[in-house]
């Protein structure tokens, strides 16, 4: 049974579609209902972390066997973690209008953070684009791809910890407690992280089983 | 003495409920919510998140039949 992982994606993302709406929130000023964005902005943003660690763990296997395939699934795990970015940056952006009062703020590590990492994994798809030889490429942009992975980590959790952040947990005081979330919140919050990062997978499978056909039809 | 009490009882009622109504809890969606018309938008939400997982279903069979031909050949 090799389609279990995606029955569970689709039924814990449509339960916290569901649940996430009806359920009861803390009611907190200036947040309001928008408290319920946690369950969608927060686990698209877990799933795209997954995805980066998929990527750079096949870019690991990549440069340890010398295996084109592993070349092949760092990319498309790194393609799937750029398309979570996406909905990840603009319902932020979103998010952040109705309660920062702006749409994007420089005053933000995070923000700078993810912008900075953006751009990093866009490198690393303009660098695989750029070189032909393709053992080359596999092994210059798995290489590149460790690097981007720890970058993007530093940018994204170490350094908004460090300084100060709008977003809750960073700002020297990394803790879930500080999401203001009570326990009602919980039980959907973990399952949408759960869900997504499942769904994630999935895309990726699906991505994988594509490049496959793909380099069968030009051998 | 009876209606003195009474009228003070009166009193400090009427000033606890106006208290309450006064101390404004956050503003939350509750109108939303009480016409019930919130399902419109679960369902509505729900239905576009079914068909997106149908189509990319559909998608993986289409890769499915594409492995079979390339495994055939």
């Amino acid at each position: 049974m090799k389609h279990w992982y995606k029955i569970i994606a689709v039924i814990l993302i449509l339960y916290t579609l569901v649940w996430g709406l009806l359920n009861d929130v803390p009611r907190l000023d200036i947040l309001n209902e928008t408290i319920r964005n946690v369950y969608y902005h927060v686990p698209i943003w877990f799933a795209m972390l997954f995805m980066m660690s998929v990527s750079v763990v096949q870019s690991i296997l990549t440069l340890t066997k010398n295996k084109l395939d592993n070349d092949a699934k760092a990319y498309n795990a790194a393609l799937v973690g750029f398309f979570f970015s996406i909905p990840g940056l603009t319902t932020g952006s979103i998010w952040a209008k109705y309660t920062w009062g702006t749409w994007w703020t420089f005053q933000d590590p995070k923000l700078n953070g993810v912008a900075i990492s953006i751009l990093i994994y866009l490198a690393y798809f303009i660098l695989r684009f750029s070189v032909d030889d393709e053992l080359k490429r596999a092994r210059i942009s798995a290489v590149y791809n460790v690097f981007a992975f720890v970058m993007m980590n530093v940018f994204i959790m170490i350094l908004p910890r460090l300084t100060d952040s709008l977003h809750p947990g960073n700002g020297g005081n990394p803790a879930f407690a500080k999401y203001d979330m009570d326990s009602s919140m919980r039980m959907v919050f973990y399952p949408a992280v759960i869900g997504w990062i499942l769904f994630g997978y999935w895309l990726f499978e699906i991505k994988n089983r594509i490049s496959f056909i793909k380099n069968k039809i030009h051998d | 003495m009876i209606k003195k009490i009474l009228s003070l009882v009166l009193l400090l009622s009427a000033l606890a409920t106006s208290a309450q109504e006064t101390t404004s809890s956050p503003q939350m969606a509750d109108a939303f919510r009480s016409e019930g018309k919130i399902y419109v938008v679960i369902a509505v939400i729900a239905i576009i998140f079914i068909a997106l997982v149908a189509f990319l279903i559909t998608i993986e069979r289409n890769v499915k039949k594409l492995e079979k031909q390339i495994n055939k050949d």
